[in-house]
């Protein structure tokens, strides 16, 4: 149990997915104008982190790692298809985030009235397919692992975007120099941001 | 009046495929080329595909990498892409991209893992990551899905190099004054460390790689005035 909260802190905190690791950029910073459209991208980006990571987590268990087909038949044991790890985890997040549309679709049409237009820009963020190629190079032991560490890395990457979307509504009242404004001025607040959370490094519990 | 017509179509038709045979490297087509470098520069002016960016800037030898990885995936995928975009039907084709990237990637990752090991060892997970870098996805919708071939090439190309000019630039920083290196061997004279000069370690740390990108916007846009932000 202890060790589940702990890694459920280090990857919301010290291996932070913006801070630490700059994965999501992209719409981290294309869609912080706001704190409310951050917060629905923020829900959606936790809700699809815990779904792919630990679905990748069995495929890699049981189909591409060295050696994981040998649940199949024997002669399979010396087989390595991890070369595929990219395409199949990739199918998986493009796939899964059109099941969750649909899903959400049809039984929370309220929840799809607020993440809607985020949801299938998700396929394409780079924190998505992050969890999971970092997923496979942590060799957990289980899924339930996996699922927290998903679950973990979605909340950090909701508390970064929703700190910096905040600090982007206040930072409009204030005298940017002109050409620093927009989207030099992020850049260097996130710089800030990142070595703040630098702090953290080394926290156990 | 039928001159200033063609004038116009001709300005416009950058972005269509143009009927006219052209030569090769026409004025427009070294346009396609050049426009990245600065005024539509992927990362400081479009922002796309920082995540990679910053996080393998921190010597200058796997941003070179890097970068070269990404115009190979660019430049084949925009080709490729660009060749189906008539096949692709609409509502799938953002995993159709994501397929043909994907496997751009994998034969990138499986040539540095067969000839550059460390650096591929290095870059880690960075690699996969091209494939969600939204550099080349933006192009793909931008560019590739409406554009001829030879075009959409050189337009995975000049953005390539767009991206790998900052990356470099960045990295040259970053190694020069975290560690007193350029691609690995030692500028810093070793009298001035006998002198009292030190290595500023902040510089090797992934914050400062914000910090630089910021400075970067900053000198482009107060050299280029017309891409400063309004708000």
């Amino acid at each position: 149990m202890e060790s589940y909260l702990n890694l459920f802190v280090k990857s919301i905190f010290v291996e932070n997915m913006i801070f630490a690791y700059f994965l999501g950029m992209c719409s981290y910073l294309a869609v912080s104008k706001t704190v409310k459209t951050a917060v629905g991208l923020g829900f959606a980006v936790i809700f699809v982190l815990a779904i792919t990571v630990p679905i990748n987590f069995l495929l890699d268990t049981y189909l591409l790692r060295p050696g994981a087909l040998s649940w199949f038949d024997k002669s399979y044991a010396d087989l390595d298809l991890s070369f595929l790890s990219f395409i199949m985890f990739i199918a998986v997040i493009a796939s899964m985030v059109q099941l969750v549309e649909m899903v959400v679709e049809k039984f929370a049409p309220a929840l799809y009235g607020a993440l809607g237009i985020f949801l299938p820009l998700i396929a394409v963020n780079c924190a998505i397919l992050g969890g999971s190629l970092f997923m496979q190079q942590k060799d957990f032991s289980g899924i339930t692992e996996s699922a927290i560490y998903g679950l973990g890395s979605g909340v950090g990457w909701l508390l970064a975007i929703l700190a910096i979307a905040a600090i982007r509504e206040k930072i409009t009242y204030s005298n940017v120099p002109a050409p620093l404004r927009g989207l030099g001025i992020t850049f260097i607040i996130t710089g800030l941001m990142a070595l703040g959370f630098m702090s953290f490094m080394g926290i156990k519990i | 009046m039928k001159n200033k017509k063609r004038l116009k179509t001709e300005t416009t038709s950058i972005f269509f495929v143009s009927k006219e045979k052209e030569p090769l490297l026409s004025k427009k087509n070294r346009k396609l080329l050049t426009d990245p470098m600065d005024d539509n520069n992927p990362i400081t002016v479009q922002v796309l595909g920082i995540c990679s960016a910053l996080a393998i800037t921190v010597q200058l030898k796997p941003a070179l990498v890097m970068s070269i990885s990404v115009m190979a995936v660019m430049a084949a995928s925009n080709v490729i892409i660009s060749l189906l975009r008539n096949l692709i039907p609409n509502r799938i084709r953002i995993i159709v991209q994501l397929v043909v990237v994907a496997s751009m990637v994998i034969l990138v990752d499986q040539i540095l893992r067969a000839f550059a090991y460390d650096v591929s060892k290095e870059l880690s997970i960075f690699i996969g990551l091209i494939i969600t870098n939204c550099i080349v996805m933006g192009r793909l919708e931008a560019f590739a899905l409406g554009n001829g071939v030879w075009k959409s090439f050189l337009d995975g190309i000049g953005n390539a190099a767009g991206y790998g000019f900052i990356l470099i630039l960045v990295a040259f920083f970053r190694e020069l004054f975290g560690s007193g290196k350029l691609f690995g061997y030692q500028v810093i004279p070793d009298s001035f460390y006998e002198m009292g000069y030190v290595n500023n370690g902040l510089m090797l740390l992934s914050p400062m790689a914000l910090i630089t990108v910021g400075l970067i916007i900053w000198i482009q846009r107060y050299r280029n005035r017309v891409l400063i932000e309004k708000n």
